[in-house]
């Protein structure tokens, strides 16, 4: 599946497939979660094959994303640690949405931007992981102060990691190039000396 | 259970007015704690009612059977023993718990079911176990602790003011049974009046600090408690002043509709950027640079 010799591999296959679990178990329990967060979005739950299958199956879902976002979190954490850079890159940020980004400081595999998402989502995941078996009543019966905790910080965090995917979904899609990272792996050159000058040099030699 | 279809006030998960063309009379039971002898003639009357038996538990060294209230056991009498300061001065205090019917249900408020919760014009907070997903969100709502989660169907049980009864103009089953009188329903007006004549009673009787539970927190119950002791209900189990708990109002209040606004605001954000700002695209100058060192 390479186009070009010369591209270059940004992912591997597992990290790959590591990616799309964490993604697809998001998507469906974004869906089934939404039902239960507001009326408007209950009829989602036909998606799940009726009301109370959304109820079953939401959580274990949840446990599956847990579960395959830690081994991301395992893969890239040792990426995302944030420098002086990051924050230079960060503080300029306005000019990059703005669509200029001659001004923006050179940078590694991942930019001040994706650092920021890196983290927020991991503190999302793990918020949600703990206050979702809270009020996991299958198995769990915690006491009712700890269980109206949860349900407010459920709630709470997944609003937030809705808004944080739609942030990293369009970030991708806006710079162009990227989606097939996610994909099959590879990106060009000029992607990389573009967006990830540092990274490009580390990789290419020059 | 749907007989007064034409007169709901509320209904779980619904945004829209609920059919509410007839107005019937805010009903209430009243207990007069004080002429209650725990004979349990109440949580029999319930279950022959309602068609319903628990599974038979173990006796714990008290009156208390069932130790709890549970799917199949809608009504139970609580049992508290009171040692008084004066030696040899023990009060047996008794207690017909189950559901208070809340004007401001709680569990209504936290259930993400359309429908599974409803509460009538005349003030019964029914659940409609055909709507109910078994998420366990009424619990969590509730502030008297009543709705239990049934072990063999996941769905949520509690007493229905036997609203099946009260929709054909017969009084509850607890109430027929009652052999002290002292379960009693009627209008909740008349109830109040019934109630404040026992307190003037027993306050004459000297119990001054009789009084009627019926609290304020929760927009009044339209299950009340004539108290002996109504300065601490906490004694015989009821909370002092019970209230949604501010985190569930939070949960099912103003957030939800002001963070929905916010997701759609970043999804249209994200549309309108790109529409307006265009795509971050490689430039040519790059692209130039690759081509020419290929080229070498």
């Amino acid at each position: 599946m390479i186009r070009d010799p010369k591209d270059l591999k940004r992912y591997e296959p597992k990290e790959r497939a590591n990616h799309w679990v964490v993604g697809i178990s998001f998507i469906l329990l974004a869906l089934s979660g939404l039902a239960f967060f507001h009326p408007a979005f209950f009829p989602l739950t036909q998606l799940f094959g009726g009301p109370t299958w959304a109820r079953i199956i939401h959580p274990y879902l949840g446990v599956l994303m847990a579960l395959s976002f830690l081994a991301l979190y395992f893969r890239f954490a040792h990426l995302n640690k944030m420098t002086p850079v990051d924050k230079e890159w960060l503080g300029k940020v306005g000019q990059m949405v703005n669509g200029d980004d001659h001004n923006m400081p050179e940078q590694g595999k991942y930019n001040g931007g994706q650092k920021v998402m890196f983290w927020a989502m991991a503190i999302c995941m793990l918020l949600m992981a703990v206050s979702g078996l809270l009020i996991w009543r299958a198995w769990f019966g915690f006491d009712i102060t700890l269980v109206r905790l949860g349900a407010v910080v459920h709630a709470a965090a997944g609003a937030v990691m809705i808004g944080l995917i739609f942030v990293h979904v369009y970030a991708a899609i806006w710079v162009k190039g990227t989606i097939r990272a996610m994909w099959y792996g590879t990106v060009t050159r000029a992607w990389a000396k573009q967006h990830h000058r540092g990274w490009y040099r580390q990789m290419t030699g020059k | 259970m749907a007989l007064q279809s034409l007169d709901i006030k509320q209904r779980s998960a619904t945004t829209t007015p609920s059919p509410s063309e007839r107005q019937t009379v805010e009903v209430a039971k009243l207990i007069d704690t004080t002429r209650c002898i725990g004979c349990k003639a109440c949580q029999v009357a319930c279950m022959e009612w309602n068609d319903i038996r628990d599974e038979i538990g173990s006796v714990n060294g008290t009156y208390n059977n069932p130790t709890d209230l549970t799917s199949s056991s809608w009504t139970v009498m609580r049992f508290y023993e009171k040692e008084n300061s004066s030696p040899f001065d023990l009060e047996w205090l008794i207690r017909k718990d189950g559901c208070m019917h809340c004007a401001d249900p709680g569990c209504l408020k936290a259930c993400p079911a359309p429908g599974a919760i409803v509460q009538y014009a005349n003030g019964i907070v029914d659940f409609h176990q055909e709507n109910c997903i078994g998420c366990g969100y009424c619990i969590t709502g509730c502030p008297f602790n009543v709705p239990r989660i049934s072990k063999k169907d996941s769905k949520a049980y509690k007493c229905t003011l036997c609203s099946d009864r009260v929709a054909v103009g017969m009084e509850p089953a607890c109430v027929k049974t009652c052999p002290t009188g002292a379960i009693m329903f009627g209008s909740k007006e008349q109830m109040t009046e019934q109630a404040e004549h026992r307190i003037g009673e027993l306050k004459g009787r000297g119990h001054g600090k009789a009084g009627l539970y019926d609290p304020a927190g929760v927009g009044g119950t339209h299950v009340m408690y004539v108290l002996k002791d109504a300065d601490d209900p906490t004694q015989i189990g009821l909370p002092a002043s019970p209230t949604i708990s501010a985190l569930v109002s939070v949960w099912k209040g103003f957030a939800k509709p002001l963070a929905t606004l916010a997701m759609a605001g970043v999804a249209l954000g994200s549309l309108f950027h790109y529409v307006t700002k265009g795509p971050n695209e490689v430039s040519k100058e790059i692209e130039d640079e690759i081509e020419k060192e290929d080229a070498q």
